[in-house]
């Protein structure tokens, strides 16, 4: 048996922790760009719109991210993709953001007075000049906050990856877990990884919050 | 070409029945632990002695940054190394009133925080306890103030529970693995668990809607909000 120190674990889990903090980047850049679309849609008010991205984010934000996953990894086998879990999990992951970060910048769009929305329509803007030079910068800025602290959700949501195989913080956990049993070290330090990665997230946001509160 | 049999997965539905009943089962018990801690670390946040506020604060930080997978797996195989043996059972539903704790404690700590001074002060000046103005003045109104947000973290932490049939814990998704291990009819499985996961969290919204203002908080006039 192969004999494992502290610093063994730890450095394993340090590169592990790459693939998360890969997959955390994936999810949420590719969330980000089909949220904006999302939300563009309903704000252009194309036909369907409306009821078909609501219905989206019903379906995402009430069924078990796990459950997405294992559709997603199951899904495109059975349509003949062999794909890896990196594939299936990016794309589950980038669905399931999308959702939320469509959601949570709708009510930033919301929260902008309507006399703004008139008075870019009685400057006769058309629809791209109002996202660009109205809408979008005003919605920008109330929308950094929580979009941030959402981040720290996909980050932890991607844990979950684990479970249909791909190697990340979790199952690197389990494996050296398998290989040394120490399982209360082990996980010790993978929650402190993850404390480690998202902590500083979670505080940015906050900051982000009161000096935007503030900032007015 | 696809051909997709659901009836394959349809005819075991009792244990789809089962695993969903499971779930509901792991879901009440640990909202109201999980919604009890909540309001108990709430309360220390806001009026409790400094240095229980900060092991709260400690607490709500260390939890909220983790993923739930960690914790659980944290409890069911970290734990029994100290001599802590625990069912799957078990440690899910402690690991959902933790991970439920520290959620609630935020969201039930901005309820608390809103509290006109004057209602405290009234309160005070009808003689109560400390304990009853808590108790009868505070909290009930606080409650209402944020049950939305409590009950969306209920739903929250039922989905996520799905994680816990990875400790074999016999809930809704471990009936779908079961299932698709029997039959192969994986993708169909996880489609049909998928579609009962989504009506439970509807359903369980109704529910919570409904129950919050006839029996946890009171119906509260428009001005008390």
């Amino acid at each position: 048996m192969v004999d494992f120190s502290m610093w063994d674990i730890f450095r394993n889990l340090l590169l592990a922790a790459r693939w998360t903090v890969g997959l955390s980047i994936v999810a949420f850049v590719g969330g980000g760009m089909v949220g904006l679309a999302l939300l563009l849609a309903r704000l252009a008010k194309l036909p369907g719109a409306q009821l078909g991205v609501a219905a989206y984010v019903q379906l995402f934000q009430g069924t078990p991210l796990l459950m997405q996953l294992f559709l997603a990894y199951f899904g495109l086998a059975l349509i003949g993709l062999n794909v890896s879990a990196w594939v299936a999990a990016s794309l589950a992951l980038t669905l399931y953001t999308s959702a939320f970060l469509t959601e949570i910048w709708r009510g930033c769009v919301n929260a902008i007075p309507k006399g703004q929305w008139e008075a870019a329509d009685s400057l006769a803007l058309s629809f791209g000049e109002k996202m660009r030079h109205v809408v979008g910068p005003q919605a920008l800025r109330i929308a950094v906050p929580p979009t941030v602290g959402f981040l720290v959700q996909v980050i932890k949501g991607t844990a979950l990856a684990s479970v249909i195989g791909f190697i990340e913080l979790t199952k690197a956990g389990t494996m050296i877990t398998n290989a040394t049993f120490k399982p209360f070290t082990v996980y010790a330090c993978v929650a402190l990884l993850y404390f480690a990665l998202c902590w500083p997230v979670s505080a940015a946001s906050r900051k982000l919050e009161r000096s935007f509160k503030h900032g007015r | 070409m696809i051909q997709l049999d659901f009836l394959a997965v349809l005819s075991q539905w009792p244990a789809l029945l089962q695993g969903a009943a499971f779930t509901l089962g792991l879901s009440a018990v640990a909202a109201v632990l999980g919604v009890g801690l909540g309001v108990f670390c709430g309360w220390a946040r806001s009026e409790g002695p400094r240095w229980l506020a900060a092991l709260v604060s400690a607490y709500v930080e260390l939890i909220r940054n983790t993923p739930f997978i960690v914790q659980l797996f944290f409890i069911f195989f970290g734990l029994p190394s100290l001599g802590v043996k625990l069912s799957p059972e078990v440690a899910s539903i402690i690991a959902m009133v933790v991970n439920l704790g520290a959620y609630a404690a935020e969201i039930v700590r901005a309820g608390i925080d809103n509290t006109p001074k004057g209602q405290i002060e009234a309160a005070r000046s009808l003689a109560l306890s400390e304990l009853q103005v808590f108790t009868r003045v505070v909290l009930p109104p606080a409650l209402g103030r944020v049950w939305p947000a409590l009950t969306s973290q209920i739903v929250i932490v039922m989905l996520g529970s799905a994680v816990c049939g990875q400790i074999s814990a016999q809930e809704l998704s471990y009936a779908a693995n079961l299932i698709h291990s029997r039959n192969f009819r994986a993708f169909e499985a996880t489609i049909v668990a998928t579609a009962i996961y989504l009506a439970l969290s509807i359903g369980v919204r109704q529910l919570l809607n409904w129950l919050g203002p006839r029996f946890i908080f009171g119906r509260l006039p428009a001005a008390g909000r």
